[in-house]
């Protein structure tokens, strides 16, 4: 789970980082007035959405006055922005952060996630902030500094210095500059997040270590143990059709083709995904209805499928392990009794009890076509297609 | 001989008296696995399935003497079970639980550091389908009926598609050894090497299938490790061609985000170590025969 720049700096500095003095506004009018509070000379207007670039996007305004506050929040306010990130359709701007501008010395990059391969915290920081993390391993991978965090016993102060020192960082603001590392670090640990992100941080002209952007990311399968963390959700900032499948218990990914599939597990699911497009297909989504497929769940997922606009067939492939295909067969008949699909039907049964499911198919008045294996069914799909 | 469990491997269910956990037990015993009790701590003294519920992993182990345990615990608890069955001894843990948080796995397997090679538990999962020997024992929740007795060892992360590759080599008419699910989380327990490992020194397997997917470095690293150490041909499937990068794909674990993690490269990088690559899913079957035949392994 995803949450705002904003809520990512709140919370870091509850751990003890540094960030500049700014507030939240969802008006020109309350822009215009958090300026004036935060005082200065020099404002920046955020657009709060779940990417980053919001800089080259247009999502970021540099303003002088507090007017020019208020007009670059009007600017933005309800808009959709953009990015490299979002895709085509972009993101909704609902919230605008307005914070004091920093005169930076030095930008840098300092990140946190889990590695894979060492199963350890792995803390990653270069001199080269402001670029993606991926743009500094490309062009400058020798600035890279990498420290394995021990998770028994925790980060450690000189392992913190040293990523400082690392850094370059002068050598009266080191204890700082460690206590932002160590400060991340808690909040990773605490909070149970796979990601912190603080780009840049930065050196001000006046001997400040600041966050002047962060991003955080969480694990969804810790969140029945962080209501505070849970509650950060917005909505609006995911794929509508997705938030209705996440709620009902379904992980489900929308794409840009017109193949819709519903298909028990997450393995089989990417599988079928990659059968549709040597077919010569698209798929139009990533739907794992989980390895049970009960017939509610089946029922779930055709409601799911028919609201996607760009689904112009639909293929169902089911592998029954410890439930068997005649359920999911009388799944299917029930889900279509229900709702109205208009596209062709393609349909793949398979593992247990499959002749008695393909039996119940063929008995049902339900307009199909009957495949065998998972290449018959993509084959099917992509014909039925072009018909 | 098959890898990790064998005809009469004792098994305990960690989570028995639960509604999942005793379907599955019960499957389990239908199979023919040496089920011997069960562990809901409060519940000891019962009976269930006919057989003795205990307390705690080590009041079951003395008393039964199992060595292998299978957990249904759910997610909030599933972590402090497996350190659990690691301290009471028990040597192959499969953790079927879908959910648990990854600083929870990390903080497990950090625990299971603290024992010495030869008392160190292996833990297999979470979020897996479980192990299986056909023929002799089952500790999982795969439809034991679409494994055929044989000579290949599977691996796999997704259960499905296991099940799937289960099939297409029962409709060729090849057995198998034992199937292992490893599971789809980023952090897990025994990685795709540490089972291809065992397979290699398994008499009876003579080939190895490996059923990867987008994400993370394992796939990558039982190649490596297949090139440098192993006399027996693998095969991989790896899913994911058309996943887009940085989306999490179902399994927590199946998302691109660093080199060498898609699945085109994981590909690219397997031939590289002279596996032999199943070039659609449809076709694992297949490709394994083709492999025995070239090998004149049939």
């Amino acid at each position: 789970m995803d949450i705002h720049e904003y809520q990512a700096k709140k919370i870091l500095s509850d751990f003890g980082v540094k960030i500049p003095t700014g507030g939240i506004v969802y008006s020109p009018e309350n822009a215009e007035n958090k300026a004036r509070e935060i005082g200065g000379s020099k404002w920046v207007v955020k657009a709060q959405v779940h990417s980053g670039a919001r800089g080259k996007a247009g999502g970021i305004i540099l303003c002088n006055s507090p007017l020019e506050v208020a007009d670059a929040t009007d600017k933005l306010l309800g808009k959709k922005l953009i990015t490299n990130q979002t895709g085509p359709e972009g993101k909704i701007i609902n919230r605008i952060y307005i914070e004091e501008a920093t005169d930076i010395k030095h930008e840098l990059y300092l990140g946190l996630v889990f590695d894979r391969s060492s199963e350890s915290i792995m803390v990653v920081a270069s001199t080269e902030g402001g670029m993606s993390v991926e743009e500094i391993s490309k062009e400058k991978p020798e600035t890279i500094i990498r420290s394995k965090i021990e998770v028994a016993v925790g980060i450690q102060q000189f392992q913190a210095r040293e990523i400082a020192f690392g850094l370059g960082i002068e050598s009266k603001l080191i204890s700082r500059a460690a206590n932002t590392i160590i400060g991340c670090y808690k909040a990773f640990s605490e909070l149970d997040a796979t990601m912190v992100e603080v780009n840049p941080l930065v050196v001000s002209n006046q001997d400040e270590i600041l966050a002047l952007d962060c991003k955080m990311s969480f694990d969804n399968n810790a969140m029945f143990r962080r209501d505070e963390i849970a509650e950060l959700r917005d909505k609006t900032q995911e794929n509508s059709n997705e938030v209705y499948a996440s709620d009902r218990g379904m992980n489900y990914v929308s794409l840009d083709g017109n193949i819709g599939n519903i298909i028990n597990g997450a393995g089989l699911a990417m599988a079928s995904m990659d059968m549709i497009k040597l077919a010569g297909g698209e798929p139009a989504n990533f739907l794992d209805v989980g390895g049970g497929a009960t017939p509610e769940k089946i029922v779930k997922a055709f409601k799911l499928i028919s609201m996607d606009t760009k689904v112009k067939v639909i293929l169902v492939n089911i592998f029954a392990g410890i439930n068997r295909c005649d359920w999911v067969a009388e799944g299917i008949v029930q889900a279509l009794s229900k709702i109205e699909i208009k596209h062709p039907l393609v349909i793949r049964l398979a593992g247990t009890n499959v002749e008695k499911g393909n039996e119940i198919l063929k008995k049902s008045n339900i307009n199909y076509i009957e495949a065998s294996t998972l290449e018959d069914a993509a084959n099917k799909a992509v014909k039925a297609l072009a018909q | 001989m098959s890898i990790i469990i064998h005809k009469n491997t004792k098994i305990l269910v960690q989570g028995f008296t639960g509604k999942i956990g005793s379907f599955h037990a019960e499957e389990m015993i239908k199979y023919g696995s040496n089920v011997v009790g069960g562990v809901t701590p409060g519940k000891g003294g019962m009976t269930h399935l006919n057989l003795p519920v205990f307390n705690t992993v080590k009041e079951a182990v003395d008393q039964t003497g199992a060595s292998t345990s299978i957990l249904f615990v759910p997610p909030s608890f599933a972590a402090d079970s497996a350190m659990e069955a690691a301290d009471a001894g028990i040597k192959t843990c499969v953790a079927i639980t879908d959910g648990i948080p990854s600083h929870d796995m990390v903080k497990i397997k950090r625990y299971m550091k603290r024992y010495p090679k030869d008392k160190k538990m292996g833990l297999v999962g979470p979020n897996c389908a479980g192990i299986i020997s056909p023929g002799k024992s089952m500790l999982g929740i795969m439809p034991g009926h679409i494994y055929k007795e044989g000579k290949i060892g599977i691996v796999s992360r997704s259960g499905t598609l296991g099940y799937e590759a289960a099939q297409q080599l029962k409709d060729l008419e090849i057995g198998v050894s034992t199937s292992v699910g490893i599971g789809g989380d980023p952090i897990n327990g025994s990685s795709f090497r540490d089972i291809i490992e065992k397979f290699e020194n398994d008499d009876e397997t003579i080939a190895v299938l490996m059923i990867g997917e987008i994400g993370g470095p394992q796939e990558v690293e039982a190649g490596k490790f297949a090139k440098e150490n192993m006399s027996k041909p693998v095969i991989a499937y790896i899913a994911g061609l058309t996943a887009p990068k940085g989306r999490v794909m179902g399994h927590a674990g199946a998302i691109v985000s660093a080199y060498g993690e898609s699945a085109i490269e994981k590909v690219e990088l397997l031939k590289e170590c002279g596996v032999t690559i199943s070039k659609n899913p449809s076709v694992m079957g297949e490709t394994v025969k083709k492999v025995l035949v070239e090998n004149k392994l049939n």
